[in-house]
């Protein structure tokens, strides 16, 4: 998803028709948030600066009510101290059990901070979403039952890399998404102090003209912006604009405001047809300062012209069409056009499920706390409370408890994840087509059987100069299905680039504290060297290279080779790889899926 | 409390309203599991059920919220009630409808000691949990799919048995914990697993609606609530008691009814058709067309009934088929017409 450009150096013009001085996209942004936290949730930064990312919560802060606390959440906090538990030293002093606010809990009224919100865990993430969507946070664990009210905007840092992508569920539920210009002007943002604090009083008496509120959802819809989150931003953003300018009803600058910051870094197609009529009597008049722009949409140019409130205004959706697309970034016209062409794919889905912890939680067990082994707390004085009165503690004395040896109580955690199956399939040439419908074949096929096993797979494709992770490791049939569908072939054959992708896989499936497999379906002919360079004596060397890198980190693994006869190159790569090799010149899914579960039952028994 | 979005007020969406209102009018249909893309109001429908439900009598003073006309399912302190002949007098009480954060524990889901009271007076005593407050009512897991798996073992246990049972810390305490899993969450962050799936009684899909005018009401009704919650719910109110007193004459009203014979073979085919394991297909089919029978007051339960309720009650169950890439419901749909003909005009 794109970010909108940064700000453009335009005026508005307010009722009194002086041209106000216009905010940067990140201080307007920022006054937004600070003027309606509940209603707008919050902001992705893309790629911030670390201080620029200061900068800007600093100014949400400055904005918000006097007092708002900013509370960094780092990417490897623990369900504790997000959610809230159980104050160690206050329950052991006192004798009572005595529960902690989590991180969440205390930024009650102000800002959360979350960096490498791409690398969110599945806790981080759904706790977030429930306080975004509720304002509030329940806690049930370890003893305590608590409802803390949560009313923060969450201020979400983009720092990915490559494919990494923050989770469309996290994403849905901010309205805003930029990326940071120039330092934000601390002085702009104290003369807005006053401006939100009277805008604070007047948001709840803005009203919406029904032509502008289906405007934004039609527009949302042109742009192929799915969720209802999208337009009930854009709504509201559009009622918080007009506050802050100091009007009582949305205008058209507000609604174009709201549709350029909410929807256009949602936009994930071009409109189709020509504007439908709806909203204005008047025919859709060709926008007058661009004639060729009704079949091929207009450049990005961010000093593009813009229909400045000219009295005889084009119809309210094809203004605000027009905000989306003349905000989008240079590039992604073409991009949007390239993924209608190509069919739907979705974007990537974030990050996979990833645990804090090693394993699988699994409930407490008695033991000691040493060799790594982490106290069960909680549990630990469950073991404890029943005897404190034969201790001689307890009653009325509310200083110490009594915990003798055999109380203590461990943390018990399953240990293993399954495996993880990473198929390397050679997209290249001809015989790409079968192959790759044998691979989606396989992985149907397994992972419709391996969901209870906990067991993944991920596809590395490789064709033309380039290597691609397809399907990062992931259980999701559905999502899967999905990604396989459109998987195109042909090309040469870099085999090297291939097996070093695999290798990188791999090594990451193991810090998962997965058991890797790596299937590779390929005839072994590479015609491409790591550099890029096409011919087959240096490819080969590379590919050679590259398997026994592979080789030392003894990963199991398994090279079907899918040509007709049999190649030896293919052979002497697999063994460089130490992989078993395997000859299936015609190989269906099904056949290929009972290979695979062999090997994966050889893997697991190392 | 924050005011709950009316029921009545949400758009569309029709398949997952009549499935909750399906489930709260007859609980052994089983739970909901609600299948969707984002935003689309999933947590708001089951929230809002919570206003709608009519309310029920509760045993005045027990934990557990027993029933005081159950025959059986009692907990011991209720039992010993009734064994030493002690009138149970009764109040009403809300339907629950309790939330199932992703991040609890087991501790809380279950109950477990009450660590204070053991602390501070040495009495052993339990502290029911969420399974405990759910009883008679809902429990609701938004994202189910992402909950950790010996909770979902946990949660399987007692919605199978009834009851929950706990054996920990020198507690051991059973108590009746029945209740109606509603569960949501999509299937591209992470399939569920088979076992849990058919727990589930129905299963709907929601989607995006894509009809502008849908999607302007969707956003108007929103608005209007969070501007003006009070006056929204007013205004929503009465349809709101029209459905409460529906759901209130259809409970009444499922008592009496009875499933031909003919419906039966019908549900019967219909899950041999499509080749769904077991009976409890069948079994849903059959509970699910009389709850609907009895909610829309007709006096017999039809096959009419039936093939609108199918779908939900059998798309969850079909055996997944590499060959047939077609989603379930499109082969419910498929079998019903094979088997039927064409929809009547009343669907």
């Amino acid at each position: 998803m794109p970010s909108v450009m940064s700000s453009r150096e335009e005026g508005v013009i307010n009722p009194s028709g002086e041209t106000m001085r216009s905010l940067d996209d990140a201080t307007l942004v920022a006054a937004l948030l600070a003027l309606d936290p509940r209603g707008l949730g919050g902001v992705v930064l893309d790629h911030p600066m670390h201080e620029q990312a200061r900068a800007f919560s600093d100014a949400v802060q400055r904005l918000l009510p006097a007092g708002a606390p900013v509370r960094r959440v780092p990417i490897g906090v623990s369900a504790d101290r997000l959610i809230g538990g159980v104050d160690l030293a206050a329950t052991l002093s006192t004798g009572r059990l005595v529960a902690e606010r989590g991180v969440l809990a205390a930024a009650d009224g102000g800002i959360v901070v979350l960096p490498m919100c791409e690398r969110a865990t599945v806790s981080v993430r759904t706790t977030l979403c429930e306080v975004l969507d509720s304002g509030a946070l329940r806690v049930a664990r370890d003893g305590i039952g608590a409802h803390h009210h949560v009313r923060v905007v969450a201020v979400l840092l983009d720092e990915s890399v490559d494919d990494e992508a923050i989770h469309p569920a996290l994403i849905d539920r901010v309205a805003f998404r930029i990326a940071l210009g120039d330092a934000i002007d601390a002085d702009e943002v104290a003369a807005l102090i006053e401006t939100v604090l009277a805008a604070r009083e007047s948001l709840a008496d803005v009203v919406i003209d029904d032509v502008w509120l289906s405007a934004l959802c039609q527009t949302a819809d042109a742009f192929g912006v799915a969720s209802m989150r999208a337009p009930l931003f854009a709504l509201r953003c559009a009622r918080a604009h007009a506050a802050l300018e100091g009007r009582a009803t949305v205008s058209h600058v507000d609604a174009e405001v709201a549709a350029r910051l909410v929807l256009t870094p949602r936009a994930t197609r071009l409109p189709v047809e020509p504007p439908p009529e709806s909203a204005n009597e008047e025919p859709p008049p060709p926008p007058p300062e661009s004639p060729d722009s009704d079949d091929t949409p207009p450049p990005p140019e961010p000093e593009e012209e813009e229909q400045n409130a000219e009295p005889p205004t084009p119809s309210a959706i094809e203004l605000l069409r027009e905000a989306v697309a003349s905000a989008l970034p240079p590039g992604m016209l073409e991009a949007l056009m390239a993924r209608a062409n190509a069919g739907s794919v979705q974007g990537r889905v974030g990050a996979e499920e990833q645990s804090v912890l090693r394993g699988r939680p699994r409930g407490a067990r008695s033991g000691l706390p040493r060799g790594g082994a982490r106290l069960h707390l909680l549990e630990t004085l469950r073991a404890a409370a029943p005897w404190q009165r034969v201790r001689g503690r307890g009653l009325g004395e509310k200083t110490h408890i009594a915990i003798r040896r055999e109380d203590f109580r461990i943390r018990r955690f399953v240990e293993k994840t399954g495996t993880t199956v990473i198929f390397l399939v050679d997209a290249s040439g001809s015989s790409a087509l079968q192959r790759l419908s044998e691979a989606k074949g396989a992985i149907e096929l397994l992972l419709a059987e391996s969901y209870a096993r906990r067991d993944r797979v991920c596809l590395v494709a490789f064709r033309g100069v380039g290597t691609e992770v397809l399907l990062p490791p992931t259980r999701a049939l559905a999502r899967a299905k999905k990604v396989l569908a459109a998987l195109p072939g042909g090309g040469g054959t870099p085999v090297a680039t291939a097996i070093d992708i695999a290798t990188q896989q791999a090594l990451a499936t193991r810090r998962d504290g997965s058991v890797p497999l790596v299937v590779v379906l390929s005839d072994g002919r590479a015609n491409i060297a790591r550099d890029g360079t096409p011919g087959r004596p240096g490819a080969e060397r590379d590919a050679l290279a590259a398997a026994s890198a592979f080789a030392q980190f003894g990963f199991s693994s398994l090279f079907v080779d899918t040509s007709p006869r049999g190649e030896a190159v293919a052979r002497r790569i697999a063994d460089a790889m130490r992989a078993r090799y395997v000859l299936l010149p015609y190989a269906d899914a099904n056949a290929l899926g009972g290979l695979v579960r062999t090997a994966r039952q050889l893997a697991e028994a190392r | 409390m924050r005011p709950v979005f009316p029921f009545s007020a949400i758009v569309g969406q029709d398949e997952m309203k009549l499935a909750l209102l399906l489930v709260a009018i007859d609980p052994s249909i089983g739970g909901v599991m609600v299948f969707g893309d984002r935003g689309t109001g999933k947590s708001t429908a089951v929230r809002a059920l919570a206003g709608l439900l009519p309310s029920m009598k509760v045993v005045a003073g027990c934990r557990y919220g027993c029933d005081p006309t159950a025959n059986g399912a009692r907990c011991d302190e209720c039992r010993a009630r009734v064994a030493r002949g002690d009138t149970m007098k009764s109040v009403t009480s809300a339907v629950p409808v309790v939330d199932l954060p992703l991040g609890a524990t087991e501790d809380r889901l279950v109950g477990a000691l009450d660590l204070e009271k053991a602390l501070t007076t040495g009495e052993k005593a339990f502290e029911p949990g969420l399974l405990a407050r759910a009883h008679r009512g809902f429990l609701y897991v938004d994202e189910v799919n992402l909950l950790e798996d010996h909770l979902v073992d946990l949660l399987l246990d007692a919605a199978a048995t009834g009851e929950n049972v706990v054996e920990r810390e020198g507690v051991s305490i059973r108590h009746p914990a029945r209740f109606v899993l509603v569960g949501s969450g999509n299937p591209e962050e992470g399939e569920l697993r088979p076992q849990l799936l058919d727990r589930f009684g129905l299963a709907v899909d929601v989607r995006t609606p894509k009809e502008i005018a849908t999607r302007i009401d969707v956003i108007k009704r929103r608005d209007a609530f969070d501007r003006d919650p009070d006056a929204f719910l007013a205004h929503w109110s009465k349809t709101d008691a029209k459905v409460r007193r529906s759901l209130e004459k259809a409970h009444v009203k499922l008592e009496a009814l009875e499933v031909s014979d003919e419906v039966l073979r019908r549900a019967a085919t219909l899950c041999t058709t499509l080749g769904t394991d077991g009976l409890r297909g069948e079994l849903t089919l059959l509970r699910t067309s009389r709850a609907l029978a009895a909610y829309e007051n007709a006096g017999s339960v039809t096959l009419t009934h039936l093939r609108r309720i199918a779908p939900m009650a059998l798309r969850h169950r079909l055996r997944r088929n590499v060959l047939d890439d077609a989603g379930s419901t499109t082969r419910v749909e498929r079998a019903i017409a094979e088997l039927w003909g064409d929809a009547p005009a009343a669907v």
